[in-house]
This record gives structure tokens, C-alpha cells and sequence, in this order.
């Protein structure tokens, strides 16, 4: 063990600038309150009314929405630093995190960079390198090659060595971008130039590494601490298997159905890991753990706090972000590994905005409703925007995590199950009904996890559009749903005009009297929902329901279907976006959110499991067109059909075709100027231009010939 | 004599209620007695009558004509004014059942749909033709009811929005829609006074709108068109085919895009249906009457927290005697009305078969007047005294109407009652204060002038449905006729036996037994509609409520009163 620097002990992190955003930033930011620390956020100009923005004790703008110009500028962060006196800097994760040039500048600099040595960066950034290392310290690797040698048939017949199927993978980055599996020797010359290709975008370095590519495989990876007297120790591990786009969405700990045993070899594996590279601060050793055999390999390491370090707390009743800060006080570790506990099971789920339906690709838009379940000592959320913020192309569509602990697996498993029934957002797509599938599928439950399990069991997790069964219960659930929503929106309008009527409140108030009144029969109103199945866009369907207000304030609610009951609804109010609603002699809590977007209004309700969203026209698709080029038959009475004549008196300022040329209907022919207005005239109907014999900057008079179309099919 | 069992439901919830409140109503029924349980039963069989006559002419012109009109995407008048409300707001719909039994042919509604509602928080009249009965076209009792409308619009000052899909005049009965002073041509006349006046006028154009219904739009201050649905011509295509040889289609004589952009004749543009009648919402939004009406609305006396009355309401339904003949004590349906069941009353020990007294419907303060009897001499000075107050005070009357007339005999002749009826009538007629008639027993003879019937211009009247309005009693009647008949017959020198005698007599009862419906009243509208009687508070708070918002207080001036 090497002493620490005698400077650094005497002088203690007292600020911290966070160069990151979103749920990681604020969560650093908790704990760094929680010690007395006082935090600095940095944002870019698309942040500047981010949650972790208004978190922190202070904020320094550091430039435009891109990241490569704002949070991967490390100037401008140790600027920052600088500017404001903070002593340290917190990477998070991603950005700036894994960035062996930053730390080594922040050191420059004379800050803190809270996290591992810069050494220890660079060994493991480079994927290549880092393998060579593990190997020599004994750490099992997958069969591979890592070498600098990139040509293609070289590296072709290393492909055949290791044996098909074979990984494609760049050597730098992670995070999935430019991986790719070949399964004979035919397809590996295009993928390989793919994977190039995308690794020079995305990392700017190409160079390649292939390894056997495992079938049936479990992603497993070992939480570890180390400090600066060269003491580490491994805090359990985590199973991350759950993933779609190489991307995890649920993560647990410990790792479900494995023995005690296998559980130390992988520790002392991680641990050994580390060690190799001089390790301190917070840091995951991913391994790959092959299903059929149970070997495992080495596969990379993280040098950073991971997105799912939360499970690895809720398991050992520590906060890791507090070690990291300690660590980098050069304080010793708070426990040895005998020390180290392993209470109940953690999971996390990770709710991004995504079309799941759509290969699962990123989604951007506005939480027009962002209800998190509430956090408890059993629940964690963990989340970097509130209601109202906008999710953007420009960072990661991750909304929030949610972290759950229950005393064994199957405890926290359906603690998991009724939050994700509870989570409420509204606004953007995102993938809650897709997790809540996962965590209700049988292996799920099971713990048959491994990393292709999404692929696997597809046909469970989507919803085959074909399958009658399910497609009637999915139908008639969504149904039920739209009857809940028509009597909450009455209710909800009952209470609003009740509060304030329009035009105040005075004689007129009892006109908006609920329920409204009719003479001598019930007032009546139909509302027309269009049902979005959210994994199955072709089966979305038009339901019209007819609501008619009961004397006594319920509502009768009616489909109109044939063998359809009517429902009897009786609705209480409860504030904001919650209802008790009974139906049936059963009330039960609704939550009800409604936005409007593009002309259309939006509709998402939760009760119970369900969530199901609706949509409704409002407003009109109006093209002005359809007014202006409608032309009465006796108009052109004095013209041959097709003629078109100088609307106005005016300039002809640009002439946009030629004579003779087949146009569409409504397709811009020339540009008139009169009054100092530009007036575009359209062709009136498909065909070819005739006569046009006007050029730029001839005077035309009102009434007078410009050109024909004429239809030559006819 | 008045039925009273002065029974006290729950005296202690009742004190608590109205801790101090000296004019808390008795509850005045008495829901042991056989009396109670009959009159129920009897005035539910009247409301589920009514209401099965109202199902009916709420499906409009049968099940053929409203299929070809949705499949034009046309909705169903009630429909087009649901879209046009605010949402969630209530409806006064007026004369429901005009027409009915009027023709040989059915006209459910008289073909054209009345009443108030709210659009962007102002109160507006709509008049809305119901094209699935006989094509929208007007039959003389249509042209009634589109003038009612139009006069109670005129009166309380509400904007009109005409929803116009019409054949214009029903051809055969062409001489008794078109030629009369309140016949076609008056509502034209009408728009042109109202706009005079202020009164916003709007026509949406969602149908037809042949000859002199084109005026309707042409008159309006502005006017929607829907593309492919509405038309304005002053002659449709096969008459000016027939005139002048020109073949055109009705979309290019007199559609939509020809009165928008060539023509001038209408403002508004619709593509569809729906559009237009959210530019018809639009037009009214854009109304600015702040100078005009809004400061009238804050010198009223209003409290917006009322208190619901203590008695239910629905019991309404059980005091209207099964037996005419029997009366009933006015204050328990009064009980049932007002707010807190509070009623000040005013010379309660004077003139005791005439009820007057000050309350509040929804926080609005009335005067209301009803019969406990036969009107006296001294009931009727009470009357005109109580009338000259509200008028002074510009508090609303409510008359509730359950009179058999005046007392007669020499007594009575001698004491003046034809000079002492003569002074309400005077104050009746004169009274500038908005004046609501609800019809809840008999209506007969010079007591319904006294009471405000419908000569003397209530801004509204309703009945319930057991309501009886003549001249006199049928029995009365036909005793008269008879002894005329009979010395009629005398002086020709015939004997007039018992049972032909008899048989006069029931021909006589049995007509005034017709004509002195209910049914029949309405159906002429000789009132703005029958009512459950549970609904007497909430429409005499919307009718007190579309009287006052827009019309600012007026002086009263009498006539002579013969003293």
C-alpha cells in the first residue's frame, strides 16, 4: 500500500462541480448535501431549467445543447471548477467519465477528480489492452483476438481460429455502438467494414477486436471499491442480462440462481482485476458468464460509478457516491470485505422515452404528466426531469430509474411489478408496459435471465396481432379504460365549471350546474376515443361512447356495441389528476392524464395493472388551399376551362416554369408582386401548362391571360 | 280549505338549518296520508306520459329521415346546439311538444327546435330548423314558435343563432304562414329590430335555406356556410331551370363558395358541419357587449351561495291534487322552490286566498304570488299592492297559477270585486319586472289575467301537466250553454228532453275536457311547455336568470287605477 499525499488528507472536498446532468447529477448532488458539500452543476443552453440545475447550490452554463460543445468540453468544465472554487470534480457516468485525458487535466489543475487514476482509465479504455493485462493477471478472457494487426483477411482468419460465431467489436467506446455478430465466414468481410465505420463515428479510433461469441450467455458484473492505500474489495455482484439494443433495462442484485461459491470466484476474480491496474475509487468488472458451461470471462471494465449502482446499495446498506467521495479525501474504506453484507434482493428498471414497437428507438417530446410512485426506504426513484420538462434528441432518453428492495427475489420482484403499475408518464412514448411485461414474463420470474432473453421470448412479450384471444381481452380491457375516462373527464369538467364558470360567477353559474339540465329527458354527449395500442398500431380502434348524465351525477355510459353492457359510473374527484371511481359496486383509485399535441388530445389513464392511452381529433385539419382553388363552374365561364387569369393588377416578379411543362394541381406557377405583396398563383388542376407567355418583370393587368392547364389525357 | 299537516320531517336538522331563519316554510305535506300516495302515482302516470311524448319528438322526423340525414353528415338539431353549448351546460328548451296532435301529419316539435343556453359564457336564444321533419319547412305553428323565440330573445335581450337547414314555407299552408302580420315575414322583421337594437344576430348556414329562407342568413350580422350542406338561393335549380333555361348544380347556384367569396352573402366558410359550428362558438367569443350588458350583471342582487330548499323537491310531484276540485296549500309547493325554503311572507293574515311574499331561486330574489283560493276583493288589493312593491324594488314575479276565478255573486258585485280585479290586472300589465307564469292547477277565467296568463306577456309560462286552462270550468260551461240552449228553445216553441239535454251537456264537457289540456295548450303554444313539476325551481332560476342578465332595471308606469 502507497501512502496517500499528505496535501490531499489536510484538504477536504468542501464544493463539488458535478460535469453532468440529469438523474445522475442529482443524485450526486443528494448525497454531497447530505455531507455538508456544496455542489456546482454545469449546463448546456437546453438544460438551463433542468432539475439538476435548480439542485445544485450553484450553476455555470457551459455552452450549446451539443454535447461534444458543452459536457464533453473539458475546458469549460475546469473553468467552471475554477470560477466557482470547487475543490472536486464528479464525472457521473458517461460524458467526461470514462476519459483518461480529463482526469489527468483535472489533476493539472490541481482538482479532485473523483473517481479512479487516470492510469487505471487508460488501461482499461482500451479494450485491447485491458485483455492483455487481465490475462496476465489471471483473469479468465474469452477466447479472442485483441491484437494490433486490422487487416481483414488477417483478421478473418483469427475469426475462423476462434471459431463462428464471432463478436465484432471496436476496441474503444462501449455502449453497443459498432458491435456486431457474425455467424459464418460469408458475412464477416461487411460486417467488419460496418463496424469500422461506426467506431470511427462514434469514438474516432477503428481498430477492432473479435471474440467468441457465447450463445447463451449472462451478463454479470461485480460492483468494486478500491483506496488510495491499495485496499479493495468487491460489493456483490449484478445481474444485468435484461437488455435490448445491448442496452440494459433491468438490472438486479445479487445475480438470481447462482451458489455462494461462484459468487467468491467471481469477487476475487474483480478484485484481482482492479489490483492489476492500481485501482482505487468505484469501479464494475463486467464478466460474461456462459450459460451451458458456467464458465465465466472476463469481458471489460467499468471505471466509473454505473447507472445500476443503486441495486449494489440497497443490497449493502451503503452510498456508494459517499465512498467515492471519501475515497477521494483519501480516507481508508469504511469496511473489509468480511464486512461486506448482502441483505434481500435489489432490481432496477429503467424507464426511457422509447417506441418499443419500433425496435425500441429513442423518443423525444414533453412530459406533459410525470407521476414517479413515491419513494420510500424500499423505493428508490431516481430521475433528472420533472413534469413539464422536455426529453431531446440531444442526451440520453433515459426518464428515470426505478430501484425497489424486498426482503428475497420474489418480494422485491412484485414491489417492482406495482410501481411500474403506478408510474405515471405522460407525453412521449416509453417502454413501463414493455417492463411491466418483462416482470410479469415466467422466466423473468423464474430468474431464467440471459442477455438474449427479450429476443427469445418475443412472442410472449409482444403482442401477436394475429392472436384473436388476446387481441378481444386486450380490446375489451381498453374499452373499460375508455368508459373510466369519459366519466372522469365529465367530472372533472363538472368540477372546473363549478369553480369557475365561464364568465365568472354571477347570475349564469346556474347554467354550468351539474349535471347539466335538459327539459323533460337526460343531457346527452358522445365522445369518440381512438385507442392506441401501443404494440400494435394497426389494431388501434375508434370506440364512441355515449354518456348521459344521471340525475342523481352518475353517468350511464354506453358503447354501442352489440352484447356490450352499459356501464352505471359514479365518480369522486380527488384533486389534480385522481379519481375514485365505482363501477359495478367496486370503486377503485384512477389516475387520469390528458394533453394536447398537434391538434389532438391526448388521453392516458392508470387503474389498477392498466394503463392504456387514447387519442382524440380536435380541431380541424384545415388546408387553405381547399378554399382558395375550389372555383364555381361559371367563373371561367368567359374562359376556356383550365384558364387562369391575373388575380390582381401587378409585377411578375418570377416565373417557376416553363411552358409546356406537366404540372400537379396546386403547384406554384408564377410569383406575381402587387400592393408590395408577393402573391404565388397555382396551377388549378394537374396537366400541362399552355400559353405562358409572361416573364419576370412584366407588368400584368387585372383580369388579364397568364396561362392554361390543360389534362392531355383527356 | 288547505291541506295541512303541519308535520316537521326532522325538526332538529331543520333548526339547525335555518338557525336564523324566521320564514322557514312548514313542510305541508303529509306523506302518511292515502291523498299523498294518489296524487303520486296520478302525476307520475302525467310525467311518464310526457316524457314518452318528448322521447318521441326527440328522435325527430322518424328513423328514414335521420339516417339520410347523418348520411349527409348532418347532425340532429339537438345535437347541432349540444356542439354549439359550452360544455356541460344546460339547456331551457322551449315548447317541446308544439305541434302535437296539431295536424293530421305528425310534427314532432313543430319542425324547429327553440331554447337558451350559455356559448362562451353568454346566454343566447337558438332557433334551430329540424330538417328530418318535412324537410325544415315552415308550418304555421312553426312560424309561432320561431316568432316566440324570437320575441322572448328581443325581450331579454339574447343573441340569436339561427341554425338554418329549411325548405322555407310549407306550400300548402302557404295562406296561413305567409300573408299575416305575425306570420314569415315577421322574422325578418324581427332580426332587422333586434340588430337595430344590439342584438347580436347569427345565422349558421348547415342546410338548405330556399326563397324566403335565404333571408334568414342574408339578414343575420354574420353567417356560416358549410361546404356541400348549405345553400342559399332565392330560387333552387329546377325553378331557374324552369325560368331562365340555366342548368346549374345547387353547390354552384347558391353553395357555400359561391356566398363566401363571390357573392358576399354569408361571412364564414365551414369545410364541414363541425367546423361551422365551432365558428359559430368563435363568433360568439368574439362578441363585446362589456359596455352594453356586462354592468348590468354586477348592480344584481345576487348571492351565489344559496341554500338548497329543506324539502325535497321531487315531492313536487305529489301535492297537485288527483281531484281538481280539491285545493291544496300553495306555500308547500312555494316550500319546494325557494331557496332555504325561506319565504318572507307579506299580509299573511290579509286576503288569505292569495299567497304573496319575497324569496330567493339560486340566490336571485322574486316576489311570488299564488292562489289559496278564489280571489277576493281584498286577495286581489293585496295582489296589485304586492306587485307595486316588486316593481318599485325590481324584484321578478312568479306567479303560480291554481285560480278557478274571481268570486262571483251579488255580494261580491257589489263590493266592487270587478273594480278590485281590475286594479291587479292594471298592475299585472303594467309591471316592468320580469314576470315568470307557472301554470301548477286550474287556469280560469279572469283569474288567469290576474295570475299573468299568457295575454299579459309573462317573459315565460309553464305548465305542469295537470294544468287546466279555459274560461271557466267545463261543468260551469255547460250549464250556461244549456240554459241558453234551452230558452232558446223555448222561444221557438220546442221541448227540449232530459237525456238530448244531457248529451249537450257532455258534448260541452268533453270539449272543454280537450281544450283545456295541457297537451292541448302547448300545442298551440299558448305556453313555453309543460314541466315535471320537480323541475319548477331549476327552470324558474333560468328563466329569472336569462330575464335579468341582460336587461337593465325599468321604471313601471300605471294606468289608472279605478279607485
Amino acid at each position: 500500500s502507497s501512502s496517500p499525499d499528505e496535501g490531499n488528507t489536510a484538504r477536504r472536498i468542501e464544493k463539488i462541480l458535478i460535469a453532468n446532468r440529469g438523474e445522475i447529477a442529482c443524485r450526486i448532488i443528494r448525497t454531497a448535501k447530505r455531507l455538508g458539500i456544496r455542489t456546482v452543476a454545469v449546463f448546456s443552453d437546453a438544460d438551463r431549467d433542468s432539475l439538476h440545475v435548480k439542485s445544485a447550490d450553484e450553476a455555470v452554463h457551459i455552452g450549446p445543447p451539443p454535447a461534444r460543445l458543452s459536457y464533453l468540453s473539458a475546458p469549460s468544465i475546469i473553468d467552471a471548477a475554477v470560477h466557482t472554487g470547487a475543490q472536486a470534480i464528479h464525472p457521473g457516468y458517461g460524458f467526461l467519465s470514462e476519459s483518461a485525458a480529463f482526469a489527468q487535466l483535472c489533476e493539472d489543475e490541481g482538482l479532485t477528480f473523483i473517481g479512479p487514476p487516470a492510469s487505471a482509465i487508460r488501461d482499461m479504455g482500451d479494450k485491447s489492452a485491458s485483455k492483455r493485462i487481465m490475462g496476465a493477471a489471471g483473469v479468465p478472457l474469452v477466447p479472442g483476438y485483441h491484437g494490433n494487426e486490422q487487416d481483414i483477411d488477417f483478421m478473418k482468419s483469427e475469426a475462423e481460429k476462434i471459431g463462428y460465431p464471432v463478436l465484432i467489436k471496436p476496441t474503444h467506446g462501449g455502449g453497443g455502438k459498432g458491435m456486431r455478430i457474425v455467424q459464418s465466414p460469408s458475412e464477416f468481410v461487411e460486417a467488419f467494414l460496418g463496424a469500422q465505420r461506426e467506431a470511427a463515428a462514434s469514438f474516432g479510433i477503428n481498430t477492432i477486436l473479435l471474440e467468441k461469441y457465447i450463445t447463451k450467455p449472462r451478463h454479470i458484473e461485480v460492483q468494486i471499491f478500491g483506496d488510495k492505500f491499495g485496499n479493495v474489495l468487491h460489493l456483490n455482484e449484478r445481474d444485468c442480462s435484461v437488455q435490448r439494443r445491448h442496452q440494459k433495462i433491468i438490472e438486479e442484485a445479487p445475480a438470481p440462481n447462482i451458489v455462494n461459491d461462484f459468487r467468491t470466484h467471481l469477487g476475487q476474480a474483480a478484485v484481482s482485476a482492479a489490483k492489476a491496474v492500481g485501482y482505487h475509487n468505484a469501479g464494475t468488472v463486467e464478466f460474461i458468464v456462459d450459460t451451458i458451461s458456467g464458465q465465466f470471462y472476463f469481458m471489460e471494465m467499468n471505471t466509473r460509478l454505473q447507472v445500476e449502482h443503486p441495486v449494489t446499495e440497497m443490497i449493502v446498506g451503503q452510498d456508494l457516491v459517499e465512498w467515492q467521495i471519501r475515497v477521494a479525501n483519501g480516507e481508508p474504506l469504511p469496511m473489509n470485505q468480511s464486512q461486506v453484507p448482502l441483505l434481500g434482493h435489489a432490481f432496477e428498471a429503467r424507464i426511457y422515452a422509447e417506441n418499443v414497437s419500433k425496435g425500441f428507438l429513442p423518443a423525444t417530446g414533453i412530459l406533459h404528466h410525470y407521476h414517479p410512485v413515491p419513494a420510500s426506504s424500499t423505493v428508490r426513484v431516481e430521475t433528472g426531469v420533472e413534469q413539464g420538462d422536455t426529453v431531446s434528441m440531444h442526451y440520453d432518453p433515459m426518464i428515470a430509474k426505478l430501484v425497489v428492495w424486498g426482503e428475497n427475489r420474489a418480494a422485491a420482484l412484485l414491489k417492482m411489478k406495482d410501481c411500474l403499475s403506478k408510474f405515471q408518464v405522460a407525453g412521449l412514448p416509453t417502454n413501463i408496459n414493455f417492463l411491466q411485461k418483462l416482470a410479469n414474463h415466467w422466466a423473468f420470474e423464474n430468474g431464467k435471465v440471459e442477455t438474449h432473453f427479450i429476443e427469445h421470448f418475443k412472442d410472449d412479450l409482444f403482442v401477436d396481432p394475429s392472436n384473436l384471444l388476446l387481441a378481444n381481452e386486450a380490446y375489451d380491457a381498453a374499452k373499460f379504460s375508455a368508459v373510466l375516462i369519459a366519466a372522469c373527464v365529465c367530472e372533472k369538467e363538472c368540477c372546473n365549471l363549478k369553480e369557475s364558470p365561464p364568465g365568472g360567477k354571477n347570475s349564469l353559474s346556474i347554467w354550468y350546474a351539474y349535471p347539466p339540465f335538459r327539459v323533460l329527458h337526460s343531457a346527452r354527449r358522445t365522445m369518440e376515443l381512438d385507442w392506441d395500442n401501443e404494440y400494435d398500431s394497426s389494431s388501434s380502434k375508434l370506440l364512441t361512447l355515449s354518456i348521459t348524465f344521471q340525475p342523481d351525477g352518475n353517468y350511464l355510459i354506453q358503447t354501442g356495441e352489440e352484447n356490450s353492457p352499459d356501464w352505471e359510473v359514479k365518480v369522486a374527484h380527488l384533486g389534480n389528476s385522481d379519481f375514485r371511481v365505482e363501477v359495478d359496486g367496486v370503486s377503485r383509485d384512477v389516475s387520469l392524464a390528458v394533453y394536447s399535441k398537434d391538434q389532438t388530445k391526448h388521453f392516458h389513464i392508470w387503474h389498477g395493472s392498466h394503463h392504456h392511452t387514447f387519442r382524440q381529433r380536435v380541431g380541424l385539419q384545415l388546408s387553405a388551399d381547399d378554399e382558395v382553388q375550389h372555383k364555381p363552374s361559371f367563373e371561367a365561364a368567359s374562359h376556356p376551362p383550365g384558364t387562369v387569369v391575373a388575380p390582381m393588377a401587378g409585377l411578375v416578379v418570377k416565373v417557376l416554369v416553363k411552358d409546356g411543362t406537366k404540372v400537379e394541381e396546386g403547384q406554384p406557377i408564377l410569383v406575381l408582386e402587387a400592393m408590395k405583396m408577393e402573391h404565388v398563383v397555382k396551377a388549378p388542376s394537374a396537366g400541362h401548362v399552355h400559353g405562358l407567355q409572361v416573364t419576370a418583370g412584366q407588368q400584368v393587368s387585372d383580369g388579364s391571360f397568364l396561362f392554361s392547364v390543360q389534362d392531355e389525357s383527356k | 280549505r288547505a291541506s295541512t299537516s303541519h308535520q316537521w320531517r326532522n325538526p332538529v336538522s331543520l333548526l339547525q338549518k335555518c338557525q336564523f331563519c324566521i320564514g322557514v316554510l312548514p313542510d305541508g305535506v303529509d306523506r302518511q296520508s292515502p291523498s299523498f300516495s294518489q296524487n303520486s302515482a296520478i302525476m307520475n302516470d302525467y310525467i311518464s306520459q310526457l316524457k314518452s311524448h318528448v322521447q318521441k319528438v326527440l328522435s325527430g322526423g322518424g328513423a328514414e329521415a335521420v339516417r339520410r340525414n347523418r348520411s349527409r353528415n348532418k347532425l340532429l338539431p339537438r345535437e347541432r346546439i349540444d356542439r354549439l353549448l359550452d360544455p356541460g351546460s344546460s339547456f331551457l328548451e322551449l315548447s317541446q311538444l308544439a305541434g302535437h296532435e296539431l295536424y293530421e301529419e305528425t310534427l314532432p316539435s313543430a319542425g324547429i327546435i327553440t331554447g337558451i343556453g350559455p356559448v362562451h359564457g353568454r346566454l343566447c336564444m337558438f332557433v334551430a330548423n329540424d330538417p328530418t321533419v318535412k324537410g325544415g319547412t315552415y308550418y304555421p305553428i312553426t312560424v309561432k314558435k320561431h316568432l316566440r323565440a324570437q320575441e322572448i330573445a328581443a325581450q331579454c335581450k339574447l343573441p340569436c343563432i339561427y341554425l338554418v337547414d329549411s325548405g322555407g314555407a310549407y306550400l300548402p299552408k302557404q295562406a296561413d304562414v305567409f300573408p299575416d302580420r305575425d306570420n314569415f315575414g315577421r322574422i325578418f322583421y324581427n332580426e332587422a329590430q333586434m340588430s337595430a337594437e344590439g342584438i347580436p344576430q347569427i345565422a349558421l348556414v348547415l342546410g338548405s335555406c330556399t326563397a324566403g329562407g335565404a333571408y334568414i342568413p342574408a339578414m343575420a350580422d354574420e353567417s356560416v356556410m358549410v361546404k356541400g350542406n348549405g345553400t342559399i338561393f332565392l330560387a333552387g335549380p329546377p325553378l331557374v331551370k324552369a325560368a331562365t333555361g340555366e342548368e346549374v348544380s345547387a353547390e354552384d347556384l347558391g353553395g357555400a363558395t359561391v356566398h363566401c367569396k363571390t357573392s358576399g352573402v354569408s361571412d364564414y366558410f365551414a369545410q364541414d358541419e363541425l367546423h361551422g359550428l365551432a365558428i359559430g362558438r368563435n363568433i360568439i367569443k368574439n362578441f363585446h357587449m362589456a359596455g352594453k350588458l356586462g354592468i348590468v350583471n354586477e348592480l344584481q342582487n345576487i348571492i351565489p351561495e344559496y341554500k338548497e330548499p329543506v324539502y325535497d323537491v321531487k315531492e313536487l310531484r305529489s301535492i297537485a291534487p288527483a281531484d281538481h276540485k280539491q285545493s291544496f296549500d300553495i306555500r308547500s309547493v312555494i316550500a319546494r322552490i325557494v331557496d332555504g325554503s325561506e319565504f318572507d311572507e307579506f299580509k299573511k293574515l290579509y286576503g288569505t286566498t292569495l299567497v304573496t311574499g319575497f324569496a330567493r331561486i339560486f340566490g336571485q330574489p322574486v316576489g311570488i304570488i299564488g292562489n289559496n283560493g278564489i280571489l277576493f276583493n281584498e286577495s286581489a288589493l293585496k295582489g296589485a299592492h304586492f306587485i307595486e312593491i316588486c316593481t318599485q324594488r325590481n324584484i321578478p314575479l312568479v306567479f303560480l297559477q291554481n285560480i278557478t276565478g274571481f268570486m262571483v255573486g251579488s255580494r261580491s258585485e257589489a263590493n266592487g270585486i270587478a273594480k278590485s280585479g281590475a286594479k291587479m290586472v292594471m298592475a299585472v300589465s303594467c309591471a316592468k319586472v320580469p314576470k315568470i307564469t307557472i301554470i301548477v292547477g286550474g287556469s280560469f277565467g279572469a283569474g288567469n289575467y290576474a295570475m299573468c296568463g299568457r295575454a299579459y306577456s309573462p317573459n315565460f309560462m309553464f305548465l305542469w301537466p295537470n294544468a287546466r286552462i279555459s274560461v271557466m270550468g267545463g261543468a260551469q260551461a255547460a250549464g250556461v250553454l244549456s240554459q241558453i240552449e234551452r230558452s232558446n228553445k223555448k222561444k221557438q216553441g220546442i221541448q227540449w228532453p232530459k237525456e238530448e239535454e244531457e248529451a249537450f251537456k257532455a258534448k260541452v264537457v268533453e270539449a272543454y275536457e280537450k281544450e283545456g289540456s295541457s297537451y292541448y295548450s302547448t300545442a298551440r303554444l299558448w305556453d313555453d311547455g309543460i314541466i315535471d313539476p320537480a323541475d319548477t325551481r331549476k327552470i324558474i332560476g333560468l328563466c329569472i336568470s336569462a330575464t335579468t342578465t341582460n336587461i337593465a332595471p325599468k321604471d313601471t308606469k300605471y294606468g289608472v287605477f279605478r279607485m
